[in-house]
């Protein structure tokens, strides 16, 4: 399995990402964001990060970066694309993910560990019952995920919500996004569920610096469903 | 009821990095005859009548704006 | 691009003999000083050269009432790569790694705009560690605002947090620790104090010394404008009063964007071996990043002002040279290695372009290529005596009258409680105050992850990164550990003894997460050193933290001073915040202050002796800053601290905490708070009970063992002769936190008195 990891100007957890999947053994080279082609890559990540300083908006300038038509082709065909924290603001603004994500509800940037409960979702990158939690960090200003009313509902029906913000013992409240997003939402996925989005970083947690490995779960399942 | 209109922008001669990076990004786009973009901000305010165009200002130095580093212009929009 | 032509120099534009001098004394050089420009010069000088020559002199650049004193601290060891005098100090810290780290203060302008004034100071402190060719990994920041109850120190608290993680956070700099102080005594200059840690192999070693007679010398990031103009001396060499708030400059904006643009393509190129030299742009601009590398490399310089890309119509040779606009590198390039530069910076978006070359004839010039051909020359002066003319004062030193009357008074004077409903109350105050509260309202505005590296989140006792160069190279088992530490109140009541304690506190603090000290940065604050009597407190601190780091072994690698923190004449507490680094075999061998599991015998490492002056019990308690300053006996510290770390990096104890401000009772809570557990203990030391429990003697640790530790512990402390009480012993939760006969508080109440502080 060989993941590219795209690198935009201002990225800064390009490292982090490919440290995590060599990490566990898989392949992982980086891909300049100008250039534009991803033959000889299985899977695609869009690390966290803020490209061009995510000035103007979270996102909206990386989208027309050139790797970035070839990325669109690349999940058009149904390969399967992560993108964590920016990388997820790219795929919004890509238009890749339905939505948006906003400024955190308490305006601050936030770096803590969340817990997340897994929904019934078809999403290709994660392999866990329902109700499974993660504790997860996130780290981020503009996390707060909204969308329209016909887009929530069209997620509902598709299963492609993948993760919701809950308590460490998995009852999912109002108040445990600390972000302020939307029906709690922590992660989409596309119809197909090639395409995931989240925010937060799941690469953090791989190689058990800090303590946890919970991180590993959300890059294994792609990797089996390759092999 | 009054309404004004408040832009609020950078100093000249304040360094403007996200009107840079956006100047920058639309050229890249092909948008070569892009001279100059500055990002600022807009702000809608309503007031009761008999709050002074004295207190808007106020309202600006104090908050809206940071004279240090911005100017505003205060509009106000005729009913 | 064109070559930079060599000037033709026939006429100097020279100032007019009479407006020379007035000039040069609104530039803030004084009459001697002026005399000596023209004596250096041996001539009037022209105005770019005045511009130039008053921000070298400056306090700023040139230390001209520190050096003297500086020279007492050591910068000698076997791991010293780089000491003091170069952008930051570097540590060798084995297996070929080697770890750059400098903490530097951005006070003043912080002061009148806290957001850019605190990211600019991540962003100046995070260049000069790149500049050596290091990849910045950690940052911390050592503050101090008034208190909390003005509104302008809520903004000015607000505006610095926000300031801090917006650069580094954009960066993808972890910020990993750091300290926050509240005091009156900083209510007109609050302190923003930066340190920044980078990770190099050691071969990558590269230096702001320039070479090569005919080497293009390039200038790398963000265009030039008039940011910050006279920012150097302006701002950090003299007191805030009305006149200087009308004079202020031009505010400087950070762009950390561009900023993580030039961290890569710097370390790119470095890596691919094309720089000669390079060095950050800082205070005072082109003017001191070119003027150092031409005198530490005994070349000359020469710098065509034109080639500089400028985002301002119309300024003139002085402005660009002295502007402080950000993200700005200097290069000295070879020939053939030009095009390979431009080519990266073209590759990353960086500006580049090549403004001049390195010459041999030792002089600093600098030339305007728009003017007439025989009149480019705008400024022309020898780059040696331009950085070693500069003047150096011995200040006059006075010992203030305060001192005296402050130690002499006696808190038990205050007539304090010794009962258990009084006592609790006092201690759930204090876990709620400005200075002992979390700091997680802080932190959490801060990505203290990114980079894969950070092992301890912060809120511990010290940093813990590993090192290494996770999805680019190698990564090892060790660690580095980092502490910021001052109590400017200590300093205030006894200078010497205070910064004794500060450098003490460190080493406490590093033992506590298993880390050997290795080497010190540092920041001392003080206000208008031609004062004597701030001068005194200077002088004493400087002997208190020189002695204590050879004491401990620690060389001091590399530092900065800020003097005139000072508004309407009241200068701050003096605050030489010690930046310390330390090493781990293994970065996951450290211990944090919360306690792991009821049954665990709880240990006070040291002994409390009858200290609350200068404590925050009296303080917060008593509105009183008065009393004698703890203590320091740097021999139990050295002891002390040895033990500890042994026993963490053995993993002999469960949890470890310095006893610091709030004293032994707030140590023993904050380990309950952090663990979600409660305690039982008794202080049984004879000492009247606010004694016993707020004391603040130094050389003290909360420690928790289980029963088959405990059996080793005490034979080690017995052995290393030190002083020890067994406290009492890990509870569950919901028998809370007792002291007894003296402290009864639930753990609830603690944690939300402790949580919602700030």
């Amino acid at each position: 399995m060989r993941f590219g990891v795209v690198r935009f100007p201002g990225t800064n957890c390009e490292q982090d990402a490919v440290h995590a999947l060599r990490t566990m053994g898989f392949g992982a080279e980086y891909v300049w964001h100008q250039d534009s082609d991803l033959s000889g890559f299985d899977a695609v990540v869009l690390p966290g990060g803020f490209s061009y300083g995510d000035y103007l908006r979270s996102g909206a300038i990386a989208r027309f970066s050139p790797v970035m038509s070839e990325v669109v082709r690349f999940a058009e065909r149904g390969n399967p694309v992560i993108g964590i924290c920016n990388g997820f603001q790219v795929l919004t603004e890509a238009h890749l993910l339905p939505g948006a994500l906003i400024r955190n509800k308490n305006l601050k940037f936030l770096c803590q560990t969340v817990h997340l409960s897994v929904q019934d979702s078809v999403c290709q990158w994660l392999d866990a019952p329902k109700g499974t939690t993660f504790a997860i960090p996130i780290s981020h200003h503009d996390g707060n995920y909204v969308c329209s009313p016909e887009d929530y509902q069209a997620l509902c029906e598709g299963s492609q919500i993948v993760l919701r913000y809950c308590e460490p013992d998995g009852h999912i409240a109002p108040d445990s996004a600390p972000n302020g997003s939307f029906e709690n939402i922590a992660g989409i996925c596309n119809a197909t569920g090639n395409v995931f989005g989240l925010m937060p970083h799941p690469e953090r947690v791989v190689d058990g610096v800090s303590g946890s490995t919970q991180g590993r779960a959300f890059f294994e399942a792609i990797a089996q469903r390759f092999n | 009821m009054k309404n004004y209109k408040i832009v609020v922008t950078g100093k000249n001669g304040i360094f403007d990095p996200a009107g840079e990076t956006s100047k920058n990004a639309l050229r890249n786009l092909g948008y070569d005859g892009v001279e100059s973009l500055r990002i600022g901000k807009y702000v809608e305010l309503e007031t009761q009548d008999d709050v002074t165009g004295a207190q808007v200002e106020e309202m600006c130095e104090k908050l809206l704006a940071n004279p240090v580093i911005e100017d505003y212009r205060i509009e106000v929009v005729q009913p | 691009m064109e070559s930079i032509k060599p000037p033709v120099c026939d006429k100097l534009d020279t100032l007019d003999p009479q407006l020379a001098p007035k000039i040069a004394s609104e530039l803030g050089l004084n009459e001697e000083e002026y005399r000596n420009v023209v004596h250096t010069q041996g001539r009037i000088p022209t105005l770019t050269e005045l511009y130039i020559y008053s921000l070298m002199w400056s306090e700023h650049c040139s230390y001209k009432h520190s050096r003297a004193q500086l020279r007492k601290f050591s910068s000698e060891g076997p791991q010293v790569l780089q000491g003091p005098g170069e952008n930051a100090g570097v540590i060798s810290v084995g297996d070929g790694w080697a770890a750059a780290f400098k903490m530097e203060s951005h006070n003043h302008p912080s002061a009148i705009e806290p957001y850019e004034g605190a990211a600019t100071g991540v962003g100046g402190i995070i260049r000069d560690i790149f500049t050596m060719g290091a990849r910045p990994i950690a940052s911390l920041n050592s503050l101090r605002f008034g208190t909390l109850d003005k509104p302008r120190q809520r903004y000015l608290l607000d505006g610095a947090v926000a300031g801090i993680g917006g650069y580094g956070n954009c960066l993808g700099v972890p910020t990993v620790g750091g300290e926050i102080y509240f005091d009156r005594a900083y209510e007109g200059n609050c302190l923003i104090n930066a340190f920044a840690l980078g990770l190099m192999r050691e071969e990558n070693l590269t230096r702001a010394v320039g070479s090569g007679p005919g080497n293009p010398v390039m200038l790398i990031g963000n265009s030039t404008g008039r940011d910050g103009i006279g920012g150097a001396s302006v701002l950090a060499s003299q007191e805030f009063d009305e006149a200087a708030e009308n004079k202020r400059p031009a505010v400087q904006v950070g762009d950390p964007f561009e900023e993580k643009l030039l961290i890569e393509v710097c370390l790119e190129l470095l890596e691919r071996g094309m720089f000669v030299a390079l060095g950050d742009l800082g205070a005072a601009g082109l003017t001191s990043s070119a003027s150092e590398m031409a005198s530490r490399g005994g070349v000359g310089i020469e710098i065509d002002v034109r080639k500089v890309p400028q985002r301002e119509a119309g300024m003139l040779p002085y402005e660009i040279m002295v502007s402080e606009s950000q993200e700005r590198m200097l290069a000295v390039v070879k020939p053939q290695d030009v095009a390979s530069v431009q080519e990266a910076c073209e590759r990353w978006g960086v500006g580049c372009s090549l403004i001049g070359r390195i010459t041999d004839t030792g002089r600093f010039v600098v030339i305007d290529s728009n003017l007439p051909q025989d009149r480019q020359v705008v400024a022309d002066m020898p780059a040696e005596q331009l950085a070693a003319d500069a003047p150096l004062y011995h200040p006059e030193s006075s010992r203030p009258a305060y001192l005296d009357e402050a130690a002499a008074f006696d808190p038990a004077s205050l007539g304090l409680p010794r009962d258990v409903g009084t006592l609790s109350a006092q201690l759930l105050t204090l876990l709620g105050s400005p200075n002992l509260c979390s700091r997680e309202w802080v932190w959490r505005q801060y990505d203290h992850q990114v980079q894969a590296s950070t092992a301890l989140l912060p809120g511990a006792d010290a940093a813990v990164v590993r090192v290494g160069a996770p999805g680019r190279g190698p990564i090892s088992q060790r660690g580095l550990a980092m502490t910021t530490d001052c109590n400017g109140r200590y300093c205030w009541l006894d200078p010497y003894r205070g910064a004794r304690i500060a450098v003490a506190e460190s080493v406490r603090n590093l033992a506590c997460v298993g880390a050997e000290p290795a080497a010190v940065t540092d920041c001392l604050n003080f206000g208008n050193p031609e004062k004597p009597e701030v001068f005194y407190t200077f002088e004493q601190a400087i002997d208190g933290m020189s002695e204590a780091c050879r004491y401990f072994g620690v060389p001091v690698v590399s530092g900065n001073v800020s003097f005139y923190n000072e508004s309407f004449g009241n200068a701050i507490y003096p605050t030489p915040t010690v930046g310390m680094v330390g090493l781990m075999d293994d970065f996951r061998r450290f211990a944090t202050p919360a306690f792991k599991k009821a049954g665990d015998t709880i240990f006070l490492i040291g002994e409390t002796a009858d200290e609350l002056g200068g404590s925050e019990y009296l303080s917060v308690l008593y509105d009183e800053v008065r009393g004698a300053c703890p203590a320091c006996d740097l021999e139990l510290e050295r002891d002390t601290s040895d033990l500890v770390r042994r026993a963490v990096a053995e993993g002999i104890l469960a949890s470890a905490h310095d006893v610091s401000e709030g004293g032994a009772a707030l140590a023993l809570a904050e380990c309950c708070i952090a663990g979600g557990l409660g305690a039982k203990a008794a202080f049984d030391d004879g000492l009247p009970a606010a004694a016993s429990l707020f004391s603040e003697t130094q050389a003290r640790f909360i420690v928790s063992v289980d029963d088959l530790a405990a059996t080793e512990l005490v034979s080690r402390l017995l052995e290393a002769n030190i002083p020890y009480a067994v406290v009492g012993e890990v509870v569950e939760p919901e028998e809370g936190i007792s002291i007894e006969g003296k402290i009864q508080v639930s753990l609830e109440e603690a944690t939300s008195a402790f949580k919602g502080g700030l």
